[in-house]
């Protein structure tokens, strides 16, 4: 059989100047330090939402679960549930993660899946053709809301922070040296890791200049210091203009929920046993 | 005695389901059939609960109209089940707690001699009814000892003082028939899906399928099976998508509501052949409906859930033993078949508790997936005759397993094309005739009663006991169809030829079988349909069946 390169034939559609090739490339370049560090390619299985980001289950030459809207941590959890010697990983959207499938998140920190979870945070839906998420400004004008948004947008860090998340990360397509080994972080840490990705959306939303401007590398910050951390969250409310940290804000280590559970295998005669061991205690 | 039916109430709270089946392991130690029946609202403490055990000589899954003993553990099972009384009905009471017409037991005052807890009351009931109905002490310690080994001595010491304080109305001879496993429907089809082959069991609970994540947790607890309660059912389903995508064998459970959460998913399977499996427990609907009730007006529900078209599997089995045989067939077809499998059950099957009779767990052939081609990279949706593509799971050294909500080519990347999407439908549409096929040879269809009778009782689901036993005492035929999807148009023909007249029975408000049949140009003459939430007793559907004669 053939070496498998990491990338598909299939035709790529993301609009030019898109941040999901950003995301993309740092993705690859992190799952092939795992692959050189010897994680064996075929034990790496990704889940994708529905959105221009899950395009990714198409382009990376990996395992994919190519999910439905909202729908990827879960299916992930599952995966990880059946095999722990898996590493699953979510590509999810802001619509995904923070509108229709919220829920999810929230449990997968409570319960410290050992998953890692990047969302494309572009704070728009692009493939509905623009209409507003969770993380869009007050007052985005889209086509739902054509004068203008009357909802803040919450803060999926501090979300995140008091959810129990044991990794918490932020990373942006403008900085693209310092999102992949942010990514690999992720993807190293036992348990569950979650890393919001500013994203630019070249046609809806292209706030570059604005992730330029305001953002800067974090330094100095103490990962391990929860209140630091729920500062540092809080620094910035996805709505104002003020100073936007990038890198590692939060990291604990805590008991992963998938090992709990038992998983050596049965033979089948071993399964009648336990149905003949019940039935006796029936009768 | 051939026939007798014993009514325990109580408080909700007080262990009555638990006493129920105590009532019902006496006298399955005796050699007899039994059915128990439980009834309760949907609150925790406090409300009336009450239990109906009938035991008989030969095998029954239903209740008659009237009781001959009441078990009174408070005086609301006196005065709220008058109309399930008869003239000689005898009635043995809480003399602490209610008053009235039969035999008191001082059950405060026994307690206090024998300085027991106020739980084991109970106990002191059941002693005095097998005083009063003769069945013999070393059966009620016999039944004890198996089933509430704590406190053993105590609460046989205060079941003797009950025994003592009654006198004997009824005379129970023993059968001498070894006693059977007695099992609720959920724990019948919690072992069918353990010898299918189950790894993982996801469910939020849900009446009346809780109990079945409960038994399964129990089972748990010293076994090797993985089993979750997520966030919603939505988290659920998915859970299993990705236990299944990853090799385990997985079911989940709910009821209607929970369903209606988990049907995107269930048309996610249809479309990435992720072999999922859901126990539906029906109750009355709409919406919350009657939560603690039963129905069965969610067939068509069944059939149709999820958007777009493809191939699955509804089986409704009718009692225990077959939702043990058909809990198991249905994973292992899920799996030969990549489909997603329906167990559709209800608040009567799944509550009901009855002995599992031999024969209950079927062969299962061996898993028979094509075998992927030598060579050539994996395609997880590779095109064959059968419809059924090799399915590998992670990890497979040099191979990518792509599996894809979207409408995708063989190797599970997605596409748009016009001319692909009509040959993934064309291979769907096969994997339905091969379950068709598979379903076919497995008596997707059961006769019972007299052949060659001019009139038909057709019914599908829990109503199988009480048909059965209606059948055979008016002398006429029953038809029940096990397997709904695919429909067994072929099987249900020939079983219904030569008769006559043809009455449905289902305990919904429209006849949704009958649709069903009407739709496969198959007549069915007159229904009889109850939907107030309880099952048909046995004198009720005959009285309701002389009706539409």
């Amino acid at each position: 059989m053939s070496p498998q390169t990491l990338i598909t034939d299939a035709r790529n559609t993301w609009c030019p100047g898109c941040g999901n090739f950003t995301i993309q490339f740092a993705l690859r370049n992190a799952i092939q330090k795992l692959v050189d560090e010897g994680v064996p390619l075929e034990n790496i299985v990704l889940v994708t939402g529905i959105g221009c980001h899950a395009k990714m289950a198409d382009y990376l030459n990996i395992n994919s679960f190519y999910s439905i809207h909202g729908r990827t941590i879960p299916v992930a959890t599952g995966i990880k549930l059946a095999n722990p010697d898996l590493t699953v990983l979510c590509c999810a959207g802001d619509g995904d993660a923070y509108a229709e499938g919220l829920d999810h998140l929230i449990f997968a920190a409570k319960r410290n899946s050992d998953i890692t979870v990047i969302i494309h945070n572009n704070r728009v839906y692009g493939l509905t053709t623009g209409q507003y998420t969770p993380t869009s400004p007050l007052g985005f004008r889209g086509r739902s809301t054509p004068g203008g948004t009357v909802e803040a947008p919450f803060n999926p860090l501090s979300l995140m922070l008091t959810s129990g998340a044991g990794f918490i990360a932020r990373g942006t397509t403008r900085r693209m040296k310092e999102l992949g080994p942010l990514i690999s972080q992720g993807l190293m840490h036992r348990g569950f890791a979650f890393i919001d990705v500013l994203q630019i959306c070249a046609s809806y939303f292209n706030v570059s200049e604005l992730y330029d401007r305001q953002g800067y590398t974090l330094s100095g910050h103490d990962p391990a210091d929860f209140e630091a951390a729920c500062r540092k969250a809080e620094e910035w409310d996805y709505n104002t203009d003020s100073p936007i940290a990038f890198g590692l804000f939060y990291r604990e280590e805590k008991p992963v929920f998938e090992e709990q559970f038992a998983h050596r295998r049965v033979s089948v005669a071993g399964r009648e046993e336990q149905i003949a061991k019940i039935l006796d205690a029936k009768r | 005695m051939a026939d007798l039916s014993v009514l325990t109430g109580g408080r909700a709270g007080d262990g009555i389901n638990s006493a129920g089946l105590l009532v019902s392991h006496l006298f399955n130690r005796m050699g007899y059939s039994t059915y128990m029946y439980f009834d309760y609202p949907s609150l925790i403490k406090g409300g009336h609960n009450f239990t109906i055990t009938r035991a008989a000589d030969t095998p029954i899954g239903a209740c008659r109209e009237r009781v001959d003993v009441v078990l009174a553990l408070n005086q609301d099972t006196i005065d709220l089940h008058r109309d399930l009384m008869h003239d000689r009905t005898v009635v043995i009471f809480n003399s602490g707690k209610a008053a009235g017409d039969g035999q008191g037991v001082p059950v405060q005052d026994i307690l206090k001699e024998e300085q027991a807890p106020a739980v084991m009351g109970n106990s002191c009931m059941i002693g005095a009814l097998a005083g009063a109905t003769g069945i013999p002490f070393t059966v009620v310690e016999e039944v004890f000892r198996k089933q509430i080994p704590r406190g053993l001595g105590k609460n046989l010491a205060v079941a003797r003082k009950g025994f003592a304080s009654v006198k004997q109305v009824h005379r129970v001879e023993p059968r001498g028939q070894e006693p059977f496993p007695l099992l609720s429907g959920n724990e019948a089809i919690g072992l069918g899906l353990l010898h299918g082959g189950l790894d993982a069991y996801v469910a939020y609970p849900m009446t009346p399928t809780s109990n079945l994540l409960h038994f399964l947790a129990g089972v748990a607890e010293d076994y090797p099976l993985t089993v979750v309660h997520p966030e919603n059912e939505i988290s659920v389903i998915l859970m299993a998508h990705g236990l299944a995508y990853a090799g385990k064998r997985t079911a989940v459970g709910t009821s209607g509501g929970g369903f209606c959460l988990m049907t995107e998913s269930f048309s996610m399977a249809g479309t990435n052949e992720v072999p999922v499996v859901v126990v539906m427990g029906q109750r009355t609907g709409p919406s919350t409906g009657l939560p603690t009730y039963t129905g069965q007006s969610d067939l068509h529900f069944m059939l149709h859930a999820g958007q777009g078209e493809f191939p699955r599997l509804v089986v409704a089995p009718g009692d225990i033993t077959q939702a043990c045989t058909w809990s198991a067939r249905a994973l292992s077809l899920a799996w030969s078949c990549q489909v997603p499998a329906i167990i559709l059950v209800d608040k009567t099957l799944c509550e009901g508790i009855t002995p599992l009779l031999e024969g209950a767990f079927p062969h299962l052939p061996e898993g028979e997936c094509p075998a992927a081609p030598p060579g050539g990279p994996y395609r997880r949706y590779a095109i064959t005759d059968s419809g059924i593509s090799p399915m590998l799971h992670p990890p497979v050294p040099g191979s990518a397993v792509k599996v894809n909500s979207y409408i995708h080519d063989e190797a599970g990347i997605t596409t748009e094309r016009g001319d692909v999407t009509v040959l993934l439908t064309g291979k769907r549409l096969r994997k339905g005739e091969t379950l068709r096929r598979e379903t076919g040879v497995m008596d997707p269809v059961v006769s019972f009663g007299r052949d060659g009778a001019a009139t038909t009782l057709l019914c599908w689901g829990s109503t199988l006991p009480v048909c059965r036993e209606v059948a055979g005492r008016l002398g006429i035929r029953g038809v029940q169809p096990v397997v709904l999807s695919p429909f067994p148009y072929e099987q249900l023909k020939a079983a219904l030829s030569g008769t006559e007249r043809v009455i449905a029975v289902e305990e919904n408000a429209l006849g949704q079988l009958r649709m069903l049949c009407a739709r496969h140009d198959i007549a069915v003459d007159a229904a009889v349909l109850k939907f107030d939430g309880r099952p048909f007793a046995v004198e009720e559907l005959e009285r309701r069946l002389a009706e539409v004669a």
